[in-house]
Protein backbone atom coordinates (compact mmCIF):
# COMPACT_ATOMS: atom_id res chain seq x y z
CA UNK A 1 0.00 0.00 0.00
CA UNK A 2 1.72 3.22 -1.36
CA UNK A 3 1.07 6.38 0.47
CA UNK A 4 2.07 10.50 -0.94
CA UNK A 5 3.36 12.35 1.96
CA UNK A 6 5.97 14.60 0.23
CA UNK A 7 6.89 14.57 -3.25
CA UNK A 8 9.86 12.73 -2.80
CA UNK A 9 7.81 9.59 -1.85
CA UNK A 10 7.42 9.40 -5.77
CA UNK A 11 10.91 8.31 -7.48
CA UNK A 12 11.68 10.01 -11.08
CA UNK A 13 10.30 7.38 -13.08
CA UNK A 14 6.90 7.17 -11.16
CA UNK A 15 6.22 10.91 -12.06
CA UNK A 16 7.55 9.90 -15.58
CA UNK A 17 4.52 7.33 -15.06
CA UNK A 18 2.12 9.49 -13.76
CA UNK A 19 2.50 12.49 -15.94
CA UNK A 20 2.13 9.76 -18.96
CA UNK A 21 -1.02 8.39 -17.56
CA UNK A 22 -2.05 12.02 -17.06
CA UNK A 23 -1.63 12.66 -20.91
CA UNK A 24 -3.29 9.54 -21.93
CA UNK A 25 -6.52 11.05 -19.55
CA UNK A 26 -6.26 14.40 -21.57
CA UNK A 27 -6.36 12.79 -25.29
CA UNK A 28 -8.52 9.66 -24.08
CA UNK A 29 -10.77 10.54 -21.36
CA UNK A 30 -13.55 8.41 -22.30
CA UNK A 31 -11.27 5.21 -21.39
CA UNK A 32 -10.83 6.28 -18.00
CA UNK A 33 -14.52 6.87 -17.15
CA UNK A 34 -15.39 4.11 -15.16
CA UNK A 35 -12.04 3.00 -13.84
CA UNK A 36 -12.88 3.93 -10.27
CA UNK A 37 -16.11 2.34 -10.10
CA UNK A 38 -17.54 1.67 -6.89
CA UNK A 39 -14.76 3.00 -5.34
CA UNK A 40 -14.45 5.88 -2.80
CA UNK A 41 -12.67 8.43 -2.05
CA UNK A 42 -12.72 10.55 1.37
CA UNK A 43 -11.80 14.09 1.43
CA UNK A 44 -10.71 15.06 4.81
CA UNK A 45 -10.27 18.40 4.68
CA UNK A 46 -9.08 20.21 8.26
CA UNK A 47 -8.81 23.36 6.97
CA UNK A 48 -10.49 25.12 4.26
CA UNK A 49 -9.15 24.77 0.86
CA UNK A 50 -11.42 25.50 -2.66
CA UNK A 51 -9.40 23.97 -5.44
CA UNK A 52 -7.43 21.17 -3.66
CA UNK A 53 -10.98 19.34 -2.53
CA UNK A 54 -12.56 20.14 -5.80
CA UNK A 55 -10.02 19.01 -8.00
CA UNK A 56 -9.78 15.57 -5.64
CA UNK A 57 -13.21 14.95 -5.88
CA UNK A 58 -13.54 16.39 -9.74
CA UNK A 59 -10.78 13.44 -10.51
CA UNK A 60 -12.75 10.72 -8.68
CA UNK A 61 -15.49 11.81 -10.61
CA UNK A 62 -14.31 11.38 -13.52
CA UNK A 63 -13.47 8.01 -12.71
CA UNK A 64 -16.39 7.19 -12.38
CA UNK A 65 -15.93 6.66 -8.32
CA UNK A 66 -17.76 8.38 -5.52
CA UNK A 67 -16.62 10.97 -2.66
CA UNK A 68 -17.08 11.47 0.98
CA UNK A 69 -15.50 13.37 3.13
CA UNK A 70 -16.19 17.03 5.27
CA UNK A 71 -14.87 20.51 4.04
CA UNK A 72 -13.72 21.86 7.36
CA UNK A 73 -12.86 20.15 11.27
CA UNK A 74 -15.56 22.12 12.81
CA UNK A 75 -18.06 19.57 11.09
CA UNK A 76 -15.91 16.62 11.53
CA UNK A 77 -15.32 14.90 14.87
CA UNK A 78 -11.70 16.95 15.13
CA UNK A 79 -14.00 19.40 17.05
CA UNK A 80 -15.03 17.05 19.96
CA UNK A 81 -11.39 16.30 19.93
CA UNK A 82 -10.69 13.25 18.13
CA UNK A 83 -7.42 12.22 17.09
CA UNK A 84 -6.23 12.40 13.67
CA UNK A 85 -4.88 8.49 13.77
CA UNK A 86 -8.78 7.86 15.00
CA UNK A 87 -10.61 9.66 12.32
CA UNK A 88 -8.11 8.17 9.65
CA UNK A 89 -8.63 4.42 10.92
CA UNK A 90 -12.62 5.26 11.32
CA UNK A 91 -12.62 6.90 7.50
CA UNK A 92 -10.58 3.73 6.49
CA UNK A 93 -13.64 1.43 7.02
CA UNK A 94 -15.68 3.15 5.07
CA UNK A 95 -13.13 4.39 1.87
CA UNK A 96 -10.66 2.99 -0.32
CA UNK A 97 -8.21 5.93 -0.49
CA UNK A 98 -8.02 9.27 1.52
CA UNK A 99 -6.89 12.80 0.42
CA UNK A 100 -6.39 14.52 3.71
CA UNK A 101 -4.91 18.77 4.34
CA UNK A 102 -4.39 19.41 7.64
CA UNK A 103 -3.15 23.06 9.23
CA UNK A 104 -0.51 21.15 11.43
CA UNK A 105 3.23 20.37 9.91
CA UNK A 106 3.02 16.07 9.83
CA UNK A 107 -0.45 15.44 10.53
CA UNK A 108 -0.70 13.09 6.80
CA UNK A 109 2.53 11.08 8.06
CA UNK A 110 0.74 10.73 11.61
CA UNK A 111 -2.09 9.83 9.87
CA UNK A 112 -0.32 6.93 7.83
CA UNK A 113 1.11 5.03 10.42
CA UNK A 114 -2.11 3.97 11.41
CA UNK A 115 -4.25 4.18 8.24
CA UNK A 116 -5.32 1.10 6.50
CA UNK A 117 -6.30 2.41 3.12
CA UNK A 118 -3.32 5.11 1.31
CA UNK A 119 -3.40 8.71 2.70
CA UNK A 120 -2.34 11.50 -0.10
CA UNK A 121 -1.29 14.61 1.34
CA UNK A 122 -3.05 17.53 0.52
CA UNK A 123 -1.37 20.26 2.15
CA UNK A 124 0.38 20.12 6.06
CA UNK A 125 0.30 23.54 7.10
CA UNK A 126 3.36 25.29 5.49
CA UNK A 127 5.29 22.18 5.62
CA UNK A 128 4.33 20.04 1.95
CA UNK A 129 1.92 19.47 -0.92
CA UNK A 130 2.72 17.37 -3.20
CA UNK A 131 -0.23 17.01 -5.51
CA UNK A 132 -0.13 20.69 -6.33
CA UNK A 133 3.63 19.99 -7.01
CA UNK A 134 2.22 17.05 -9.23
CA UNK A 135 0.33 19.37 -11.08
CA UNK A 136 3.26 22.15 -11.66
CA UNK A 137 5.45 19.03 -12.98
CA UNK A 138 3.09 18.20 -15.33
CA UNK A 139 2.68 21.97 -16.13
CA UNK A 140 6.18 22.22 -16.72
CA UNK A 141 6.44 19.04 -18.86
CA UNK A 142 3.46 20.31 -21.71
CA UNK A 143 4.58 23.84 -21.32
CA UNK A 144 8.29 23.09 -21.79
CA UNK A 145 8.40 19.33 -23.17
CA UNK A 146 10.34 18.08 -20.31
CA UNK A 147 11.86 18.90 -16.88
CA UNK A 148 15.70 19.26 -17.98
CA UNK A 149 17.90 22.19 -18.65
CA UNK A 150 15.24 25.11 -17.19
CA UNK A 151 16.11 27.93 -15.13
CA UNK A 152 13.30 28.40 -12.62
CA UNK A 153 12.62 31.31 -10.71
CA UNK A 154 10.35 31.29 -7.24
CA UNK A 155 9.16 34.53 -6.16
CA UNK A 156 7.50 35.92 -2.66
CA UNK A 157 6.64 34.16 0.02
CA UNK A 158 9.81 31.17 0.00
CA UNK A 159 9.36 30.91 3.83
CA UNK A 160 5.96 29.21 3.98
CA UNK A 161 5.45 28.50 0.63
CA UNK A 162 4.70 24.63 0.82
CA UNK A 163 4.28 24.33 -2.84
CA UNK A 164 8.26 25.92 -3.54
CA UNK A 165 9.96 23.56 -0.96
CA UNK A 166 7.88 20.70 -2.58
CA UNK A 167 8.80 21.96 -6.17
CA UNK A 168 12.45 22.73 -5.41
CA UNK A 169 13.21 18.93 -3.77
CA UNK A 170 11.03 17.69 -7.12
CA UNK A 171 13.14 20.03 -9.71
CA UNK A 172 16.43 18.80 -8.00
CA UNK A 173 16.38 15.73 -9.08
CA UNK A 174 16.73 16.51 -13.24
CA UNK A 175 19.61 17.63 -15.07
CA UNK A 176 21.02 21.33 -15.73
CA UNK A 177 18.85 23.24 -13.69
CA UNK A 178 19.08 27.04 -12.07
CA UNK A 179 17.10 28.07 -9.32
CA UNK A 180 16.71 32.37 -8.89
CA UNK A 181 14.97 32.91 -5.30
CA UNK A 182 13.19 36.16 -5.88
CA UNK A 183 12.11 37.32 -2.30
CA UNK A 184 12.38 39.70 1.07
CA UNK A 185 14.30 38.88 3.14
CA UNK A 186 12.31 37.84 5.72
CA UNK A 187 10.23 35.39 3.37
CA UNK A 188 13.54 33.99 2.00
CA UNK A 189 13.60 30.11 1.73
CA UNK A 190 14.78 28.14 4.77
CA UNK A 191 18.22 26.92 5.22
CA UNK A 192 17.14 23.48 5.44
CA UNK A 193 15.60 23.78 1.72
CA UNK A 194 18.73 25.90 0.20
CA UNK A 195 21.42 23.70 2.45
CA UNK A 196 19.62 20.54 2.41
CA UNK A 197 18.75 20.27 -1.15
CA UNK A 198 19.70 22.74 -3.46
CA UNK A 199 23.48 22.83 -2.04
CA UNK A 200 23.40 19.36 -1.49
CA UNK A 201 22.51 18.49 -5.08
CA UNK A 202 25.26 21.30 -6.42
CA UNK A 203 22.62 23.41 -8.24
CA UNK A 204 23.37 26.18 -8.75
CA UNK A 205 21.00 29.42 -7.95
CA UNK A 206 21.18 32.87 -6.45
CA UNK A 207 19.31 35.03 -4.55
CA UNK A 208 17.78 38.43 -5.13
CA UNK A 209 15.44 41.08 -4.19
CA UNK A 210 14.51 42.63 -7.81
CA UNK A 211 11.95 40.18 -9.94
CA UNK A 212 12.10 42.65 -13.06
CA UNK A 213 16.41 42.40 -13.06
CA UNK A 214 16.04 38.56 -12.60
CA UNK A 215 12.53 37.51 -14.78
CA UNK A 216 15.11 37.90 -18.20
CA UNK A 217 16.79 34.70 -17.96
CA UNK A 218 13.61 32.76 -16.55
CA UNK A 219 12.01 30.00 -18.24
CA UNK A 220 9.67 29.24 -15.64
CA UNK A 221 8.72 31.96 -13.12
CA UNK A 222 6.53 30.41 -10.05
CA UNK A 223 5.15 33.18 -8.21
CA UNK A 224 3.26 32.99 -4.85
CA UNK A 225 0.90 34.27 -2.09
CA UNK A 226 2.14 35.84 0.80
CA UNK A 227 -0.17 33.93 3.03
CA UNK A 228 -1.56 35.20 5.72
CA UNK A 229 -2.72 32.14 7.28
CA UNK A 230 0.95 31.61 8.65
CA UNK A 231 1.47 34.69 10.30
CA UNK A 232 1.45 34.95 13.94
CA UNK A 233 1.71 38.51 13.75
CA UNK A 234 -1.12 40.59 11.47
CA UNK A 235 1.57 43.87 11.24
CA UNK A 236 4.11 41.25 9.63
CA UNK A 237 1.87 40.13 7.44
CA UNK A 238 0.90 43.82 6.42
CA UNK A 239 4.23 45.15 5.57
CA UNK A 240 5.34 42.07 3.52
CA UNK A 241 2.00 41.18 1.64
CA UNK A 242 2.35 43.33 -1.32
CA UNK A 243 6.30 42.62 -1.74
CA UNK A 244 6.11 41.42 -5.44
CA UNK A 245 3.09 42.26 -8.24
CA UNK A 246 3.92 41.01 -11.23
CA UNK A 247 2.40 43.44 -14.25
CA UNK A 248 2.77 43.07 -17.95
CA UNK A 249 5.66 46.05 -17.53
CA UNK A 250 7.80 43.70 -15.52
CA UNK A 251 7.25 41.28 -17.99
CA UNK A 252 8.72 43.24 -20.71
CA UNK A 253 12.22 41.44 -20.80
CA UNK A 254 11.25 38.59 -19.96
CA UNK A 255 11.11 35.50 -23.01
CA UNK A 256 8.83 35.05 -24.98
CA UNK A 257 8.53 31.64 -23.99
CA UNK A 258 8.49 32.02 -20.14
CA UNK A 259 5.49 30.23 -18.39
CA UNK A 260 4.76 31.85 -15.81
CA UNK A 261 3.09 29.46 -12.74
CA UNK A 262 0.87 30.39 -9.26
CA UNK A 263 -0.49 27.33 -7.12
CA UNK A 264 -3.54 30.06 -6.45
CA UNK A 265 -5.38 31.30 -4.90
CA UNK A 266 -3.61 34.43 -5.76
CA UNK A 267 -4.70 37.98 -4.01
CA UNK A 268 -2.95 40.33 -6.01
CA UNK A 269 0.74 39.00 -6.76
CA UNK A 270 -0.27 38.35 -10.58
CA UNK A 271 -2.11 41.64 -11.90
CA UNK A 272 -5.56 40.34 -13.67
CA UNK A 273 -3.82 42.03 -17.17
CA UNK A 274 -1.34 39.54 -17.15
CA UNK A 275 -3.99 36.53 -17.36
CA UNK A 276 -4.46 37.68 -21.25
CA UNK A 277 -0.83 36.99 -22.16
CA UNK A 278 0.17 33.65 -23.79
CA UNK A 279 3.10 33.47 -21.14
CA UNK A 280 0.45 33.37 -18.29
CA UNK A 281 -0.27 29.07 -17.10
CA UNK A 282 -1.84 29.53 -13.90
CA UNK A 283 -5.12 28.18 -14.85
CA UNK A 284 -3.82 25.51 -17.44
CA UNK A 285 -1.74 24.39 -14.06
CA UNK A 286 -5.71 24.04 -12.17
CA UNK A 287 -6.39 21.63 -15.37
CA UNK A 288 -3.63 19.78 -15.25
CA UNK A 289 -3.92 19.50 -11.39
CA UNK A 290 -7.19 17.24 -11.87
CA UNK A 291 -5.40 15.08 -14.39
CA UNK A 292 -2.76 14.41 -12.26
CA UNK A 293 -4.66 13.95 -8.99
CA UNK A 294 -7.00 11.13 -11.28
CA UNK A 295 -3.46 9.46 -12.46
CA UNK A 296 -2.58 9.27 -8.67
CA UNK A 297 -5.17 7.65 -7.64
CA UNK A 298 -5.22 4.81 -10.32
CA UNK A 299 -1.85 4.01 -9.20
CA UNK A 300 -2.71 4.06 -5.36
CA UNK A 301 -5.95 1.87 -6.17
CA UNK A 302 -3.80 -0.22 -8.61
CA UNK A 303 -6.12 0.03 -10.94
CA UNK A 304 -5.45 -1.74 -14.38
CA UNK A 305 -5.02 0.56 -17.21
CA UNK B 1 37.27 10.11 46.01
CA UNK B 2 36.59 6.37 45.50
CA UNK B 3 33.40 4.78 44.11
CA UNK B 4 33.70 0.68 44.83
CA UNK B 5 34.58 -0.66 41.31
CA UNK B 6 31.00 -2.70 40.44
CA UNK B 7 31.06 -6.37 39.93
CA UNK B 8 27.99 -6.86 37.44
CA UNK B 9 26.97 -3.83 35.41
CA UNK B 10 27.45 -0.73 33.26
CA UNK B 11 29.69 2.19 33.49
CA UNK B 12 29.35 4.80 31.57
CA UNK B 13 32.40 6.68 30.62
CA UNK B 14 34.00 10.02 28.80
CA UNK B 15 30.94 11.84 29.38
CA UNK B 16 32.04 15.61 28.45
CA UNK B 17 31.88 17.46 31.71
CA UNK B 18 28.37 18.46 32.72
CA UNK B 19 26.44 16.29 30.86
CA UNK B 20 25.91 13.15 33.68
CA UNK B 21 22.35 14.54 34.35
CA UNK B 22 21.07 15.00 31.24
CA UNK B 23 21.80 11.40 30.99
CA UNK B 24 20.88 10.48 33.88
CA UNK B 25 17.61 11.99 32.96
CA UNK B 26 16.98 10.67 29.36
CA UNK B 27 17.75 7.14 30.09
CA UNK B 28 15.19 7.01 32.86
CA UNK B 29 18.25 6.19 35.36
CA UNK B 30 16.12 7.45 38.33
CA UNK B 31 13.88 4.37 37.81
CA UNK B 32 16.18 1.84 38.86
CA UNK B 33 16.60 0.48 42.55
CA UNK B 34 19.98 -0.37 41.82
CA UNK B 35 22.86 1.48 43.30
CA UNK B 36 23.75 4.35 40.74
CA UNK B 37 26.56 6.45 41.05
CA UNK B 38 27.44 9.97 39.27
CA UNK B 39 31.05 11.12 39.38
CA UNK B 40 31.07 14.58 37.83
CA UNK B 41 34.24 16.48 37.09
CA UNK B 42 36.79 13.11 37.02
CA UNK B 43 40.35 13.65 36.31
CA UNK B 44 40.83 12.57 32.36
CA UNK B 45 44.27 12.60 30.29
CA UNK B 46 42.09 12.64 27.63
CA UNK B 47 39.56 15.08 27.88
CA UNK B 48 40.85 16.72 31.14
CA UNK B 49 37.45 16.51 33.07
CA UNK B 50 34.93 14.00 32.40
CA UNK B 51 31.64 12.52 33.94
CA UNK B 52 31.50 9.20 34.40
CA UNK B 53 27.70 7.12 35.63
CA UNK B 54 28.11 3.86 37.01
CA UNK B 55 25.22 1.54 37.27
CA UNK B 56 25.72 -1.41 39.41
CA UNK B 57 23.18 -4.15 37.87
CA UNK B 58 23.04 -5.41 33.88
CA UNK B 59 20.55 -3.48 32.67
CA UNK B 60 18.94 -2.38 29.08
CA UNK B 61 20.64 0.99 27.98
CA UNK B 62 19.43 3.37 25.36
CA UNK B 63 22.52 3.25 23.61
CA UNK B 64 20.44 6.10 20.83
CA UNK B 65 20.12 8.31 23.60
CA UNK B 66 24.05 7.99 24.26
CA UNK B 67 25.12 8.34 20.76
CA UNK B 68 22.86 11.21 20.28
CA UNK B 69 24.13 13.26 23.00
CA UNK B 70 27.62 12.56 22.99
CA UNK B 71 28.80 9.87 20.06
CA UNK B 72 32.55 10.28 22.10
CA UNK B 73 30.88 8.25 24.99
CA UNK B 74 32.43 4.69 25.77
CA UNK B 75 30.31 2.08 27.34
CA UNK B 76 31.71 -0.39 29.58
CA UNK B 77 30.02 -3.83 30.29
CA UNK B 78 30.60 -5.52 33.40
CA UNK B 79 30.53 -9.61 34.43
CA UNK B 80 31.52 -10.79 37.51
CA UNK B 81 34.15 -7.52 37.71
CA UNK B 82 35.60 -8.49 34.43
CA UNK B 83 35.05 -6.12 31.68
CA UNK B 84 33.34 -8.06 28.81
CA UNK B 85 32.53 -5.48 26.24
CA UNK B 86 33.74 -2.31 25.46
CA UNK B 87 30.91 -0.18 23.07
CA UNK B 88 31.87 2.80 21.20
CA UNK B 89 29.02 4.78 20.06
CA UNK B 90 27.96 6.38 16.81
CA UNK B 91 25.15 9.10 16.21
CA UNK B 92 21.64 7.15 15.48
CA UNK B 93 19.87 7.10 12.22
CA UNK B 94 16.38 7.41 14.06
CA UNK B 95 15.61 8.57 17.89
CA UNK B 96 12.59 7.53 18.92
CA UNK B 97 10.83 9.19 21.96
CA UNK B 98 13.71 10.69 22.96
CA UNK B 99 13.57 14.47 22.47
CA UNK B 100 10.23 16.34 21.79
CA UNK B 101 9.27 18.71 18.90
CA UNK B 102 9.07 22.46 19.61
CA UNK B 103 7.44 23.46 16.50
CA UNK B 104 4.00 24.45 17.88
CA UNK B 105 2.35 23.97 14.19
CA UNK B 106 3.86 20.05 14.20
CA UNK B 107 1.32 16.97 14.69
CA UNK B 108 3.24 16.48 17.68
CA UNK B 109 2.29 19.09 19.38
CA UNK B 110 -1.23 18.34 19.67
CA UNK B 111 -1.81 14.33 19.07
CA UNK B 112 -2.15 11.92 21.54
CA UNK B 113 0.47 8.85 22.56
CA UNK B 114 2.06 10.24 18.61
CA UNK B 115 5.62 8.64 18.65
CA UNK B 116 7.85 11.47 18.67
CA UNK B 117 10.61 10.65 15.38
CA UNK B 118 14.04 12.21 14.50
CA UNK B 119 16.32 11.41 12.02
CA UNK B 120 19.87 11.91 11.42
CA UNK B 121 19.55 14.35 8.44
CA UNK B 122 23.53 15.86 8.33
CA UNK B 123 26.05 13.43 9.99
CA UNK B 124 28.92 16.05 9.69
CA UNK B 125 26.74 18.45 11.98
CA UNK B 126 24.83 15.76 13.99
CA UNK B 127 21.95 17.30 12.87
CA UNK B 128 18.57 15.75 13.98
CA UNK B 129 15.17 16.83 12.63
CA UNK B 130 11.66 16.03 13.42
CA UNK B 131 10.32 13.25 10.77
CA UNK B 132 6.80 15.00 10.58
CA UNK B 133 7.72 18.65 10.00
CA UNK B 134 11.26 18.54 9.16
CA UNK B 135 12.10 21.37 11.89
CA UNK B 136 15.73 20.87 13.69
CA UNK B 137 16.21 19.44 17.07
CA UNK B 138 16.24 22.71 18.93
CA UNK B 139 19.31 21.60 21.91
CA UNK B 140 21.12 22.01 18.66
Amino acid sequence: MRNLIDILDLSVSEIEELTQIAEDIIKNPEKYQEKCRYKKLATLFFEPSTRTRLSFEAAMMELGGNVIGFSEANSSSAAKGESVSDTVKTVGCYADIIAMRHPKEGAPLAASFKAEVPIINAGDGGHNHPTQTLADLLTIKMEKGGFDNLTIGLCGDLKFGRTVHSLINAMSRYKNIRFVLISPEELSLPDYIKKGVIEKNNIPYTETRDLEEAVKDLDILYMTRVQRERFFNEADYIRLKDSYILTLEKLANAKKDLCVMHPLPRVNEISPEVDEDSRACYFKQVKYGKYMRMALILKFLEVEI
Amino acid sequence: MNIDSIKNGIVIDHIASGNSMEIYELLKLEELDCSVAIIKNAQSRKMGKKDIIKIDADVDINFDVLGYIDPNITVNIIKDGVLVEKRHLSLPKELVNVIVCKNPRCITSVEQGIKHIFKLSETENGVYRCAYCETKAKNQ
